[in-house]
């Protein structure tokens, strides 16, 4: 049943939200803090397992892959609901901050991928 | 018109399905007509959004983008943080854990360096500017880290709203670029395999920004971004308010 995988999926980001959430007031910070990473680790432990087999194998999974696929169109979705204007009328001083920010953050890549490439030198796939 | 209007607000989301479906087509046809193939049509779709945004936000005044006109209200819902969460997660059946695994430890170190260095970065921008209030200059350094983190820390400190308005705008470019910015850089940078996007997500953290520019470089790579991206924003709002803010307390 496709609706097993879609309610497998849902119930793995109410969890993980919930998860996140709960972490965020722990350290008293008002945000969740990874609920979204906490709910895919979910999902890939899920699917990893034998015990959730019915839940992800055959229509069950075409349930997931349904959302999986139509991520794209929800991004672009979520693209044209932007404050786009906002960001432009933030002045100079708001384009150069996120600019740099987004230079220097791009530089870091390659270098902090090396750190866990000497980590583990067997990786390098494809 | 009036039965026009009836129709497609009491439809919204099933509208914007259909709009960001014909939006999609155009995009790809585009993407293979004029670009060749060059440039992926989810970059060309996401650009398009963007730009309707721009519009939308300019004729309706509104914070939302092209959601805020009447007859594209579903476009916020679909491209809502509900939605993007549930596909975000969706995006993860498949990937094996042993991938997760191997990036762990790159992983988490980026999102730390992530965070300090766009922190250090926009507050640098904002001293250069000419602003010394500690306050102030943490919030705009929280605003780089992303949109979210800048009004957080500032609220926490106490900044005025117009710094905290500022903070927002810088981190709304920070995600516009990264959206726009990634699969024309990914080569170079060697976003090209699951590990370096756990990288690469959890140096760039905003979680739109990733997600809308992992998908227009490689969707393949979009769980593994992701996952350490929705981090970022959590470590943001901890350091933010309370080391990042003693340390500019203290130098400046």
């Amino acid at each position: 049943m496709i609706v097993y995988g879609v309610a497998l999926l849902s119930a793995c980001l109410i969890l993980g939200m919930l998860l996140g959430e709960v972490l965020g007031v722990a350290l008293g910070v008002e945000a969740n803090v990874g609920g979204v990473g906490i709910a895919m680790l979910f999902l890939v432990l899920a699917s990893n397992s034998d015990k959730f087999k019915a839940l992800v194998d055959g229509a069950s999974g075409t349930g997931i892959q349904f959302w999986s696929a139509m991520y794209i169109p929800i991004v672009v979705a979520m693209a044209a609901r932007q404050n786009v204007v906002a960001a432009f009328e933030g002045g100079m001083l708001a384009v150069v901050a996120g600019v740099a920010a987004v230079i220097v953050s791009f530089a870091l890549v390659p270098v902090i991928s090396k750190i866990g490439n000497s980590e583990t030198p067997s990786e390098e796939s494809q | 018109m009036e039965i026009f209007e009836t129709v497609f607000v009491r439809n919204s989301l099933v509208v914007a399905f259909a709009v960001v479906g014909l939006t999609i087509w155009i995009s790809y046809f585009l993407a293979d007509k004029l670009t060749k193939g060059r440039i992926h049509g989810s970059a060309i779709a996401i650009a398009l959004g963007l730009l309707a945004a721009y519009f939308g936000g300019k004729a309706t005044g509104g914070s939302t983008g092209v959601a805020d006109i009447t007859l594209l209200g579903g476009i916020g819902l679909m491209g809502g943080g509900m939605m993007r969460d549930f596909a975000i997660v969706a995006t993860a059946f498949g990937v094996k854990l042993s991938e997760l695994k191997k990036a762990g430890l790159a992983g988490v170190v980026s999102i730390f360096a992530g965070v300090i260095v766009s922190f250090i970065v926009g507050a640098v921008v904002a001293v250069l500017y000419g602003y010394t209030d500690p306050v102030v200059v943490t919030t705009i350094g929280a605003g780089a880290v992303t949109y979210i983190v800048g009004p957080v820390t500032g609220s926490a400190l106490g900044a005025d709203s117009d710094i905290i308005a500022l903070s927002v705008a810088a981190g709304l470019i920070k995600s516009i670029l990264v959206m726009i910015g990634t699969p024309m850089i990914a080569k170079t940078i060697g976003l090209n395999n699951p590990q370096s996007a756990m990288v690469f997500g959890g140096l760039m953290g905003t979680t739109s920004g990733v997600a809308a520019g992992l998908a227009a470089t490689d969707p393949k790579l979009v769980p593994y971004g992701a996952m350490t991206a929705t981090f970022y924003t959590g470590v943001g709002c901890l350091l933010g308010p309370s080391i990042l803010f003693l340390i500019v307390n203290a130098i400046l």
